[in-house]
């Protein structure tokens, strides 16, 4: 039986990439990610875990390592945040494109400038373009269950790609809470010793990213879509695994309350979790509002997502990063993107919030709800809006 | 009525950010005295010095010193600063960095700025550590060391830094600690006075983290070592200068005058295209 203490989520979370009996980490120190790999280096310090641990002199170095790791066949985990993940920008690409299974935990933190240590999305949403799988966590106890989850999904042979473990960073990697810890051996009789599809291997030789020309790069392009699209079926059957055999059932698309619900709050990650409490209190007062989070972000979980906003009348989006003088928010973005042309598509309420550290309470709710009751009330649609900025700021797209 | 009385160098901080964040017996502020009391000594004109930090303990120095200041990205100061050394050639620039920013995950940039000479002075606080992220292992750790990376120990050979610098053609390279105030503040003074690339390595205590982990006493303890193990060796070959228990080799290792960067490019285009060139006078 699995035992439930109370540990650091940072902690729980080195702890179960340990248990996954990892081979390689390569990485960097970065605040609020630290003390993953901290822990990891004290595991594999006292022999508790066998693997190599690389403390490499960057984040370009430690993402260039673990393809170097992952190349050789070895399972392989690594952690960052914010201008770390950002130094990784140019390997990302490769580690992706060269399908290699690596596990990468996020604690998502702000971008500079100004230089801000605290919790937004910007540096995941930067790279939603990488074509690594994507998954959120929105407590201690989902991330840490998602570290066997993702490295099952990375090398499960019909995928073959990286993937990155999102949670916020501080609000989910600091807390201490009491976390369901899964020993080595209930983790082996889910997550299946690593065998590499194809390895860098003297009596076997293969080449590893040569160059593509124009002849080739589009069909190189093409797979790699298709293997994140496709990735979409085993990940629904790992998760579904995973629920069967230890209870905890994760989904692509999550929802809470939505059964009667005319407005739905859209969200991902721990914002999503302070919600929920604010929708048991306003539902008190006879609100019916609800919530729909994403807790897969690639691939794009389009189809669960249309069926968990069907018939809803105004959805209120939230989103951690926006990019400036485009379209808005990210998760707004590609809402619509599922919703276009769609019939009776509910209205969309776009609001960013939770930049830098910013708290996202029930004030910031109850505000949100406001505007969506007004649309639904048949208001206009308002454009989007960076809701917790003093000094009434409404930017117009 | 009480009267408020103001430091000497009050002018030349930012007191509104005061307190810093250094922790009692960090050495970084020290060190900021120093140069504070070298920017005094050589009278610089203020609207022309630029300070240029990365990130990290010592990385907070560009934020409190009180002249423009460049707060970049972890391990690119060097680089910000070249270009702005380019741009600006009437200012002086002054890059004030850490180990872990300038000789870890910057040290490309190092070794580059060196090599070509880069009108520019670094101040590299080495305190052994990451002190910022919680004491990790860098390149600067001495061996054996304990690190939060490296628990048992650390067993990758360690930076020269002032050999790294000499090496690559760092026309100006010194090593003092904190201990050492006034020939730091001298070797300052020299620095910022010298053409072309000058590096002065500053050791200094990190008490929180290096110093608590390595089970090495108060900073008061390092001090009192920097002044027991100090040999002093003015032009001393850098190759003998690594930092070895009960000996910390000090002093001003190189000062040679070559041409800079700008000077180089100058004389270059100079032959290369005669009267047609037009030498840059610098961003207004």
């Amino acid at each position: 039986m699995a035992v439930r203490k109370g540990i650091e989520s940072s902690l729980a979370i080195a702890e179960a990439a340990a248990a996954c009996n990892v081979d390689c980490i390569a990485a960097y120190p970065i605040t609020p990610q630290t003390h993953i790999v901290e822990h990891l280096s004290e595991l594999v310090n006292d022999g508790v875990l066998d693997a190599e641990f690389i403390p490499v002199e960057s984040e370009h170095s430690a993402m260039s390592c673990c393809c170097g790791t992952a190349a050789a066949g070895a399972r392989t985990f690594t952690a960052t945040s914010s201008q770390g993940l950002a130094l990784m920008h140019e390997i990302m690409f490769i580690a992706a494109n060269l399908r290699l299974p690596i596990v990468m935990t996020v604690a998502n933190r702000a971008l500079s400038a100004p230089i801000n240590i605290w919790n937004d999305h910007s540096d995941v949403m930067t790279e939603r373009d990488c074509g690594w799988l994507q998954i959120f966590g929105e407590n201690g106890q989902e991330s840490t269950d998602l570290v066997p989850i993702c490295h099952k999904i990375a090398e499960d042979k019909r995928v073959l790609l990286p993937i990155m473990l999102n949670f916020d960073g501080f609000i989910v990697s600091h807390v201490v809470e009491p976390i369901e810890m899964l020993t080595r051996e209930e983790i082996a009789t889910f997550l299946p010793d690593y065998e590499p599809q194809q390895r860098l291997d003297v009596d076997n030789p293969i080449t590893m990213g040569p160059v593509g020309m124009p002849e080739v790069y589009t069909e190189a392009k093409m797979a790699h879509e298709a293997a994140v699209r496709n990735a979409y079926g085993p990940i629904c059957e790992i998760l579904e695994e995973f629920g069967q055999k230890f209870g905890r059932t994760y989904k692509p698309v999550e929802t809470y309350k939505t059964e009667d619900a005319d407005i739905v709050f859209v969200m991902m990650g721990a914002a999503s979790e302070t919600c929920m409490s604010w929708v048991d209190k306003v539902r008190e007062q006879g609100k019916k509002v609800g919530i729909v989070r994403f807790r897969l972000w690639r691939p794009l979980p389009v189809e669960a997502f249309k069926e968990a906003v069907q018939g809803k009348k105004v959805l209120g989006i939230i989103d951690r990063h926006f990019s400036p003088g485009g379209a808005g928010g990210p998760v707004a973005q590609e809402v619509k993107y599922t919703l276009y042309g769609e019939k009776d598509a509910p209205k969309a309420v776009e609001v960013v919030a939770g930049l830098g550290g910013r708290d996202i309470d029930f004030d910031t709710f109850d505000k949100i709800f406001d505007r969506c009751q007004k649309v639904l009330d048949g208001g206009e649609v308002p454009p989007f809006e960076l809701i917790q900025a003093r000094g009434g700021h409404y930017g117009k797209i | 009525m009480t009267e408020i009385k103001s430091h000497p160098v009050d002018g030349l901080l930012r007191t509104d950010r005061m307190p810093h964040i250094w922790c009692p017996g960090c050495g970084v502020g020290t060190s900021v005295n120093c140069f504070t009391r070298a920017i005094e000594k050589l009278e610089m004109d203020l609207d022309k010095l630029h300070v240029v930090s990365g990130i990290g303990c010592t990385g907070r120095v560009a934020g409190y010193i009180n002249v423009d200041s460049f707060h970049t990205t972890h391990g690119r100061a060097l680089a910000f600063a070249t270009g702005l050394s380019l741009s600006r050639p009437d200012s002086k620039v002054v890059v004030y960095s850490g180990d872990g920013d300038i000789a870890a995950i910057g040290g490309n940039h190092l070794i580059h700025a060196a090599r070509r000479n880069v009108d520019m002075t670094v101040i590299c606080v080495n305190n052994y550590t990451y002190g910022m992220t919680g004491g990790q292992v860098t390149p600067t750790t001495p061996d054996k060391a304990l690190a939060s990376t490296t628990p048992f120990g650390n067993f990758e050979h360690t930076f020269n830094i002032p050999n790294l610098v000499a090496a690559s053609g760092g026309t100006y390279v010194a090593r003092w600690t904190v201990f050492h105030v006034r020939q730091l503040t001298r070797a300052m003074v020299s620095a910022l006075k010298h053409p072309g690339f000058s590096f002065i390595e500053v050791l200094s205590p990190c008490p929180t983290l290096y110093m608590r982990r390595n089970k090495l006493g108060a900073a008061v303890n390092l001090m009192e070592y920097f002044k027991e193990s100090a040999v002093i060796e003015n032009g001393a070959d850098t190759r003998t200068v690594a930092l070895n228990e009960g000996k910390t080799v000090l002093g001003e290792f190189v000062n040679v005058r070559l041409p800079t960067l700008r000077e180089s490019y100058e004389e270059r285009m100079k032959e290369a295209l005669g009267e047609k060139f037009v030498p840059y006078e610098g961003s207004k």
